[in-house]
């Protein structure tokens, strides 16, 4: 499902220009209510050609993302006056420009970045989503057909979760943009799933891959003067690099005699 | 309009170099994506595209030169590397496939990106238009450019057609190439250097982050309009090459518009036209076919009516009310009539001012329906021992499907039979 | 012969299912009746599954009907259990043995509830049954076969359901594994739960079950397993094709027909 994330945070694009050309403003919330429904218009898309177009699986996804961000990209042009949106933003965001827009109140009182306030915001949500729903996440990640039998709706619950990353999507966009938003959903994880057997420890240890990745991103852009958001990708990449040659357990340098299965 | 007979008159030098970039990069690339797709290993040339973003900035720093082939050889050297992460990552840990190409094209993008920021930071002035490579730049494409993409194009254009039989057993079936004693993992690497040397000039013409859809989209679009490979490959790269023309038109009327956007929004809409509207495969077309089944099984049963009422007396030429028939069966009245209308059309039925009545070949269809409907009801009942009482609504459908030669099979498997299991005779 | 039963636990009407147009059962009509242990023999690609599956509603039918304890199966769904085939999952995920059993306390306990110290309780209860409770915090990747099977079972005794759909849990497991898990379900009827397998192994099935289902791609015999395991009755199930079955289907499916006429 990795390639489906990576498929939704291209797609969002068109939402978030017509969101804004709609509200003529940079405002976070028709932003990511627009995006939100593209998020998932792209994933059920996705299934429509598959299923009743008979497009196979992946090509389904590339044909889909690759539309939609192509329009994105077109309406940004169109309307260039209008948008304050330009490609390298869409690309890799402008994360160091977050402390200079302001969320001023009416009585004048500043609030400090707005782009802060909505992923502190999309962050609850998510945190929310995933206290309250983490039973039926993890059911129907292991055993959807054990799921389906016991009547849990996979389905819902797979809208929901590609809702969360639509979500979760365009709250990072503006900052680290589209194609970088996917190297911290997908690096983050894959280096925790390299690390644990355990379901919550592999949560906590990504958040916390996805951490680390960030400030020291940030201290390696300064270095080297370059993107932040490049530079974040870099150290995730660089994590999971050393996760998969020295993790304890699975690394292939130093992979421990695996544990043997006891046989009765 | 002047612009368009402007444009297609090539008169223009400019004109002409992007029109034939495009049509070179576009197809050459389809036809290598047909291969990755029927392999079904579509999205791996998007992890290529993004990976290649490195490659370019590495050769400008090394290099401090904007030369075209230096910087094919950069690209190329972190696009091949990036397959060969995603094959190394799948085989070595517990990571899925979709998961690994994730993760190798946006930590490669990452890297690329943050070398881009760095060079352009650096204030070096030869730096500039190097981040042409994000979104493609056919339409500002020159003579050296060109000379250097055109060769590349042309070479994959005639590797592909010289190992056109063994790519296509790859594809089809690995595991009998490599009995037959094919080189396989030779092959793969063919692919692979094929699909990276395809995303290296693709990238000229939309850039890195649409390059995916130059690979997958025509050879999805192709895939609906025939089973034939050799066909799938040529209607792939006619339709790469026209979304390329496209493209360039809609870049010389509107300068302001990207190219590489627009050829993936053209050929996207092929595409989605080709799920759609493809004879045999397409959405609609399959919609019509699943009607047409509807026509037919009304105007059968109506005819099936007809005859099944001139077999009580048996009478089989007397005219018949409407409402006799839709007594027997519940057809909405406006379709029977509308159904009796068209059979009427095509000689099935005739019109007397006391009814409708069978026409002679009328009669044999009903009675070839009636026998159809009979024999698979024994079927059923002898071969796979369903209750008497069941047989008839499945019946009702195949009734309606089985051909003359499964006629044919059916009445001997049940050796000539006379009557079917409610005792009536089998006509 | 085909045994229908008067009350019966599950009642199959006219059921015909097809994947992408081609009906892999046709017209299935069978009840069960209550407490037994219910094996589901026949060939590879018979639709052993293909029926269990349809019989807990997890696949679109083309026509016909169930219904378990007389009610429609969305209504009863808390008295169900699955196992699937050990294949069906990824064994990596990353749970741990514990984790997995605790899902069967997932259908009862409803939307956001966390499961409570009862549900824990019947966890480590159902590991005791199957003899894992000593694997508990294991990871589910480090598991044999036969044990991976044995946390599944578990899993649906802590579910604490009244009729069972288990799916080959038998296939690749040690003897010991089997022989557990025969006796566990042997417990399971002793209790008046009814447990429908699905097998492939003809020479175990006379001495595991006490009713059985014969079927390849239609029912050929349902009823008490000394009457249903005859030569006569085997060599209908397993003996040619049906050949112009299989290629009506085919035309079913080529056509784009429906398998039932639109009502």
């Amino acid at each position: 499902m990795a390639m489906v994330g990576d498929a939704i945070s291209h797609a969002v694009l068109p939402g978030i220009v017509i969101a804004f050309l709609l509200t003529g403003s940079r405002d976070s919330v028709p932003m990511l209510i627009g995006a939100g429904l593209l998020g998932v218009l792209t994933t059920f898309l996705i299934e429509f050609f598959h299923r009743y177009a008979r497009v196979q699986a992946d090509a389904s996804i590339g044909v889909t993302f690759t539309w939609l961000f192509a329009i994105g990209i077109i309406l940004i042009s169109v309307f260039a006056g209008q948008v304050d949106l330009d490609q390298d933003c869409v690309l890799y965001g402008e994360i160091a420009y977050v402390p200079l827009d302001l969320w001023i109140t009416e009585g004048g009182l500043s609030l400090g970045p707005g782009t802060v306030w909505t992923l502190a915001f999309v962050t609850i949500l998510i945190l929310l989503f995933i206290t309250f729903g983490y039973k039926e996440l993890f059911l129907t990640a292991f055993d959807p057909g054990f799921a389906a039998a016991i009547g849990i709706s996979t389905t819902a619950w797979y809208y929901s979760l590609m809702t969360a990353v639509s979500l979760t999507t365009v709250a990072s966009f503006e900052s680290v943009g589209a194609i970088l938003v996917v190297a911290l959903l997908v690096a983050p994880p894959a280096t925790a799933y390299l690390l644990t057997d355990k379901f919550k420890n592999m949560l906590l240890l990504s958040v916390l891959a996805g951490i680390i990745a960030s400030v020291a991103g940030y201290y390696l852009a300064v270095w080297i003067d370059g993107s932040i958001a490049g530079a974040i990708a870099t150290v995730t990449g660089i994590e999971f690099t050393l996760a998969f040659l020295f993790s304890p357990s699975r690394g292939i340098l130093l992979k421990r005699k695996q544990l043997q299965p006891v046989q009765h | 309009m002047n612009d368009f007979v402007e444009f297609f008159s090539f008169s223009d030098t400019n004109i002409r170099y992007v029109t034939l970039g495009s049509v070179l990069l576009a197809s050459s690339s389809a036809v290598v994506g047909c291969f990755t797709l029927l392999r079904k290993r579509a999205l791996v040339g998007d992890a290529v595209a993004h990976a290649v973003l490195p490659g370019v900035c590495l050769a400008f720093i090394l290099s401090g030169t904007k030369n075209p082939f230096i910087l094919l050889l950069g690209a190329f050297v972190t696009g091949w590397l990036s397959l060969v992460a995603i094959d190394f990552i799948t085989a070595r840990s517990r990571i899925k496939e979709d998961t690994a190409i994730g993760l190798v094209l946006s930590v490669f993008f990452g890297v690329g990106i943050l070398l881009l920021t760095a060079i352009q930071h650096s204030g070096n002035a030869a730096q500039s238009g190097l981040d042409k490579f994000l979104f493609g730049k056919a339409a500002s494409l020159v003579g050296e450019d060109l000379i250097a993409f055109a060769i590349v194009a042309v070479l994959l254009l005639v590797t592909t057609i010289i190992f056109y039989k063994e790519l296509t057993l790859l594809c089809f079936d690995q595991a009998y190439a490599k009995t037959i004693g094919f080189p396989v993992r030779l092959l793969e690497l063919l692919l692979t250097t094929l699909t990276v040397f395809a995303v290296v000039v693709g990238i000229q013409a939309v850039g890195v982050v649409l390059m995916a859809a130059m690979l997958i989209t025509p050879a999805a679009a192709a895939r609906f309009w025939t089973d034939k490979l050799s066909l799938m490959l040529v209607l792939a790269a006619l339709i790469g090459a026209f979304s390329g023309v496209a493209g360039a038109f809609v870049s010389y009327t509107a300068p302001a518009m990207p190219t590489g956007p627009w050829i993936v929004l053209i050929v996207s809409m092929i595409a989605i036209l080709s799920f759609a509207f493809a004879p045999k495969k397409g959405w609609v077309s399959r919609l019509l076919r699943q009607r047409r089944n509807k026509t037919q099984i009304l105007e059968e049963n109506l005819l099936k009516l007809m005859y099944q009422l001139g077999e009580q007396k048996p009478n089989y030429d007397a005219p018949r009310q409407l409402h006799e028939l839709l007594e027997r069966r519940a057809i909405p009245q406006k379709e029977a009539k509308a159904g009796l209308k068209r059979l009427q059309n095509q000689g099935y039925v005739e019109k007397l001012p006391s009814g409708w009545k069978l026409s002679s070949q009328g009669q044999r269809r009903g009675e070839r329906v009636v026998r159809l409907h009979r024999l698979w009801e024994l079927y059923l009942t002898q071969y796979l021992h369903l209750a008497s009482d069941h047989v008839h609504e499945d019946a009702e459908t195949i009734e309606h499907i089985i051909t003359p030669e499964l006629e044919q099979k059916l009445i001997e498997e049940l050796d000539f039979p006379v009557m079917d299991p409610h005792s009536a005779r089998i006509p | 012969m085909i045994l229908q039963v008067d009350n019966p636990v599950v009642e199959v009407h006219d059921l015909t299912v097809s994947y992408d147009r081609k009906p892999v059962l046709w017209g299935i009509d069978l009840t069960l009746p209550a407490g037994a242990l219910v094996g589901v023999i026949g060939p590879n690609g018979a639709g052993k599954s293909t029926m269990i599956k349809a019989m807990m509603d997890l696949l679109p039918v083309g026509s016909g009907y169930v219904r378990i304890f007389d009610k429609p199966i969305d209504e009863v769904r808390n008295r169900i259990s699955y196992v699937p085939q050990r294949e069906s999952v990824d064994w990596d995920f990353p749970a741990s043995v514990f984790d997995v059993v605790l899902m069967g306390s997932y259908g009862k306990l409803g939307l956001f509830k966390r499961p409570r110290k009862a549900d824990k309780d019947a966890a480590m209860e159902a590991l005791n049954k199957v003899g894992m409770q000593a694997f508990a915090d294991r990871q589910i990747s480090q598991l044999s076969g036969g044990q991976q099977q044995r946390v599944f079972l578990a899993r649906a005794l802590a579910q604490d359901a009244d009729i069972y759909f288990m799916d080959e849990p038998f296939a690749g497991v040690d003897i010991a594994t089997e022989t557990a898990i025969i006796e566990l379900l042997r417990t399971m009827r002793e209790q008046g739960k009814t447990v429908i397998v699905v097998h492939h192994d003809l020479q175990s099935a006379n001495e595991y079950f006490d009713w059985v289902v014969l079927l390849n791609m239609r029912l050929v015999a349902s009823g008490p397993t000394e009457h249903i395991l005859t030569q006569e009755l085997l060599e209908q199930t397993y003996g040619g094709k049906l050949t112009v079955l299989t290629k009506v289907g085919e035309l079913l499916r080529k056509q784009e027909f429906p398998s039932r006429e639109a009502k």
